[in-house]
């Protein structure tokens, strides 16, 4: 989208578009009401269409794949999940994947609705998952690995942005509920990070509604 | 994927990070474009209550509004903005006194709107308290004017600047943040001298 501010001279122009839908309008008014107010319309729509024209170049473009670093001789791993934080599976599949020393972060969005998200009211969604991160960063470390914890944006795919900019992880692991349960399946979230991160992406399915129903009959 | 000799290099501070891949200018522009929407926007639904919603007649008779004298008012501040445009080309060429003559010729234009309007509003026959229509037009056009004392003052400043020789055609930020200000000025007047003095 055009920014009519972003210099003087996108200013100046957007002025000058103003002062020709002015004129159209008050020109059409002039002849008859509804043909003003249809002129009115018309201008809006049209500077509207003339604000959507994209004049920078490459700003459409889709971001460059992110690479990460790690320092010498570490083995880091970046773990993102919400609900699916404390499963089973995804205790089992790092205890798979890791080598031994691995360090990992395990990161938590913090999932807000929509509306809480536009008015700012996550503290909730970040105190679920600050409690979930906790629990899970516990049992890790029982296990044996380093471990760190954080909240992480309510947008995965930034979380883990954010994530690699600080952590420079070797593979990414994430941990999402079954299809079909799944929200960031069904956002196609493991195929937009693997377009847009060149990390080894591992994929976990937590079911942890079998996994309750497992602990109940044992 | 472990490269690291960069990395071990590096010293101080990391870089910014932008998750929303939006700039701070960028993000600061949209921001104050949004809170004048919503400041001049809170304003213009009251003019729209008053005169659409509850059909007070615009202007409410016996009072008449000055559309002659907000016209040659309009022209001197469209003007305004043409030679703040000619200014920065000028600096933007080298041409100092190009820039010096039109920032001095837009505050003199400023301030001609300004005084025009004062003497308007001691001339026009009612006052905030002669009703909604009244209230509402003292509203607009003073918040408006408001907003154009505000580029009067940064315009003085940039007309100082320029006569002390602090913008060249590498240097002239100031005068390019001033000049969009004073076009935004310009383009709420059209939208304010539109709808209460015209339609």
């Amino acid at each position: 989208m055009r920014n009519p501010l972003r210099s003087e001279a996108e200013a100046f122009r957007f002025l000058i578009a103003v002062i020709v839908g002015a004129l159209v309008i008050v020109g059409a008014a002039a002849v008859n009401m509804w043909l003003g107010v249809a002129a009115a319309i018309a201008a809006v729509l049209g500077i509207l269409w003339w604000l959507k024209d994209e004049p920078v170049p490459g700003a459409g473009d889709s971001p460059p794949r992110l690479a990460s670093e790690t320092p010498p001789g570490t083995h880091r791993a970046l773990v993102v999940a919400n609900e699916t934080v404390g499963g089973q599976a995804l205790q089992e599949a790092l205890g798979r994947l890791a080598q031994p020393a691995t360090e990992l972060l395990v990161v938590a969005p913090a999932l807000a609705s929509p509306v809480r998200h536009w008015v700012s009211d996550t503290d909730g969604a970040r105190a679920k998952a600050e409690r979930r991160l906790q629990t899970s960063v516990a049992e890790l470390e029982a296990t044996g690995f380093t471990v760190r914890g954080e909240i992480g944006d309510g947008d995965p795919l930034v979380a883990i942005e954010d994530a690699l900019r600080t952590f420079g992880a070797d593979e990414i692991v994430i941990s999402t509920h079954p299809e079909g349960k799944s929200h960031w399946l069904e956002q196609d979230l493991i195929g937009k990070a693997r377009a847009r991160f060149a990390v080894p992406i591992t994929h976990v399915v937590v079911d942890l509604a079998a996994e309750k129903t497992e602990v109940s009959k044992a | 994927m472990a490269t690291h000799a960069e990395h071990l290099e590096h010293h101080g501070p990391p870089a910014p990070h932008y998750s929303s891949r939006i700039t701070p200018g960028v993000l600061g522009m949209f921001l104050f474009i949004a809170s004048e929407i919503m400041l001049f926007g809170s304003f213009f639904t009251a003019y729209f209550f008053v005169r659409v919603v509850n059909g007070t007649p615009w202007p409410t008779p016996p009072y008449h509004l000055p559309v002659y004298v907000a016209f040659i008012n309009t022209c001197i501040l469209v003007t305004s903005s043409f030679t703040v445009h000619w200014s920065l080309q000028s600096i933007k060429r080298g041409n100092v006194w190009g820039l010096r003559a039109g920032l001095l010729l837009t505050f003199l234009m400023g301030l001609s709107f300004l005084i025009t309007q004062a003497i308007e509003y001691s001339r026009i026959g009612f006052n905030t308290s002669n009703g909604a229509f009244a209230t509402i037009f003292f509203c607009l056009t003073g918040l408006h004017g408001a907003h154009v004392f505000v580029g009067l003052s940064i315009l003085a400043f940039m007309t100082i600047r320029a006569f002390r020789g602090h913008f060249s055609a590498e240097d002239h930020h100031g005068v390019e943040i001033g000049g969009i200000y004073w076009h935004f000025v310009d383009v709420m007047w059209i939208v304010v001298y539109l709808t209460v003095y015209i339609l």
